[in-house]
């Protein structure tokens, strides 16, 4: 059974981890560094980006994050996650993580009140999917490699760039477990070229 | 076609806050301390609660000029409180954009009988709950957030910890209960009976319920994480203290790691003086915010 990471420092932990066990995955909450030793993927939930990080860079997370990333094991992000992976974030010096190939802006569909949910064509995916945005990301722009998954009022809100997988809005927050599947299935492929 | 102000669009802005620290502020100076400290969000007020029991008075929705400066301060969401009932205070806020309104016995109740029918607004809604009744009525009103009351402004744990043990007492409790013992129940409770059907099937209440009200150390946000609170409001507890910044940080980090008891210990050190308590026997009964609203 693949055992798959949910970074635990803050946001929508508990409904990642009930997708991930609804998939036939295995949950572990990542909490500290040394809790990301013998997984096999890594999501990224949605929350607060700016307390994420503050937690990240008070507890030395920033180095294993990326040297979790640069061993080619998948990575998910869910809107403050996909700020997190993001290689550019708009208005913003320096990314977190900076390791997808994407530039993402922050609250891009409003405020609260703006928030929204709205069903969605995505590549991949048979029927439309039920997406939550809560003062939702939007990937501006992609670099070349980037499949773009999923596009919503002209901006693009889901996109897979290699070992990473991005969507702006809440999977985790429906019962809906096709995305959660997904990124199951990249996992499995991904070890199964490793071995082959 | 895009649904806004759904259950589930409401609703889920409190999941994202899990595990966080909403701290009161009253300026964009203070906003930008708790935001740098690592707040999930901020409750824009005019006075913290502590200072609104010192000065006595009636306290209403902050200048509107207060809380635009925080809006405008910070890219975490701004929350805000209008009185219990005050219908007018409540859609000037969503007219603002805030990200949150507080129902909130902190301030001086508009209404003694009635309070807001929440489910008519776009912006969601946080309330006070000191046991299962009390949040039933507020979700079926349309919160989209719960908190404990705990007194306000006394820096005493004392209250919100009977609170949050209250009400998971009484989930737990429905929980195990048999379904023909419900209706009785929900009479005794003062709850409806779908509420506590819903809450026996989920196995928990089905929004997020924060601890609030009196907490001013880093060990008192552990605790109520401990007891499990979904996350934290700290009020009077952070701008209060000797050093606010500081303050803040240890509070935001014992909220993330409640169990890792070593590091709350190095949280704790040297942190200067927590805000000045009161205890809650010396407030005279009618003073008792958490006895504001039903």
């Amino acid at each position: 059974m693949k055992k798959i990471g949910v970074l635990a420092l803050q946001g929508a932990v508990r409904e990642h981890s009930r997708s991930i066990e609804a998939s036939g995955a295995q949950a572990v909450s990542v909490k500290r560094p040394a809790d990301l030793i013998g997984l096999d993927a890594l999501i990224l939930p949605g929350g607060e980006s700016t307390t994420m990080r503050r937690l990240i860079d008070r507890y030395e997370f920033m180095q294993p994050l990326r040297d979790f990333a640069a061993s080619g094991k998948p990575m998910f992000g869910t809107c403050a996650g996909l700020i997190l992976l993001a290689k550019e974030v708009v208005g913003y010096d320096e990314p977190h993580l900076g390791v997808m190939d994407v530039k993402v802006e922050r609250n891009s569909f409003g405020r609260q009140i703006d928030s929204f949910e709205a069903d969605l064509a995505i590549n991949g995916l048979d029927a439309p999917f039920n997406a939550v945005f809560i003062r939702a990301p939007h990937i501006v722009s992609a670099g070349p490699s980037t499949e773009i998954l999923c596009e919503h009022e002209g901006k693009i809100v889901m996109a897979r760039s290699g070992q990473f997988l991005g969507c702006s809005f809440h999977p985790e927050l429906t019962d809906d477990h096709r995305i959660t599947q997904y990124f199951i299935d990249m996992v499995a492929a991904e070890s199964m070229s490793d071995t082959g | 076609m895009n649904q806004q102000g759904t259950d589930r669009v409401k609703r889920g802005m409190a999941e994202m806050q899990k595990g966080g620290v909403i701290m009161d502020v009253v300026n964009a100076e203070q906003a930008r301390i708790a935001e740098a400290a690592g707040a999930t969000a901020v409750m824009a007020l005019e006075r913290v609660p502590s200072d609104i029991r010192k000065d006595g008075g009636v306290a209403r929705m902050a200048d509107p000029r207060i809380t635009e400066e925080v809006m405008k301060a910070v890219s975490i969401p701004v929350m805000a409180k209008a009185r219990i009932g005050h219908i007018v205070e409540a859609r000037v806020l969503e007219a603002m954009g805030v990200d949150y309104i507080d129902e909130s016995e902190v301030l001086t109740p508009a209404d003694e009988e009635f309070h807001l029918l929440k489910n008519t607004y776009t912006v969601p809604f946080v309330c006070g709950c000191r046991n299962l009744g009390e949040a039933a009525r507020r979700i079926g009103e349309g919160a989209s957030m719960l908190r404990t009351k705990g007194e306000p402004g006394t820096g005493n744990i004392v209250e919100a910890v009977r609170h949050l043990r209250q009400v998971n007492a009484e989930v737990l409790r429905v929980v195990h209960m048999s379904e023909d013992e419900l209706m009785t129940e929900a009479r005794n409770l003062g709850a409806s009976y779908e509420f506590l059907r819903e809450v026996k099937s989920l196995g928990r209440l089905p929004v997020v319920n924060f601890a609030a009200g009196g907490i001013a150390t880093p060990s008192d946000a552990a605790l109520m994480m401990e007891l499990g609170a979904d996350g934290v409001f700290v009020g009077s507890g952070i701008f209060k203290s000797d050093n606010p910044e500081k303050f803040a940080r240890a509070i935001v980090e014992a909220t993330t790691h409640y169990q890792d008891y070593k590091l709350i210990a190095e949280l704790s050190k040297n942190l200067g003086i927590a805000m000045h308590g009161i205890e809650i026997s010396t407030i005279a009964a009618g003073e008792r915010m958490q006895e504001r609203g039903w």
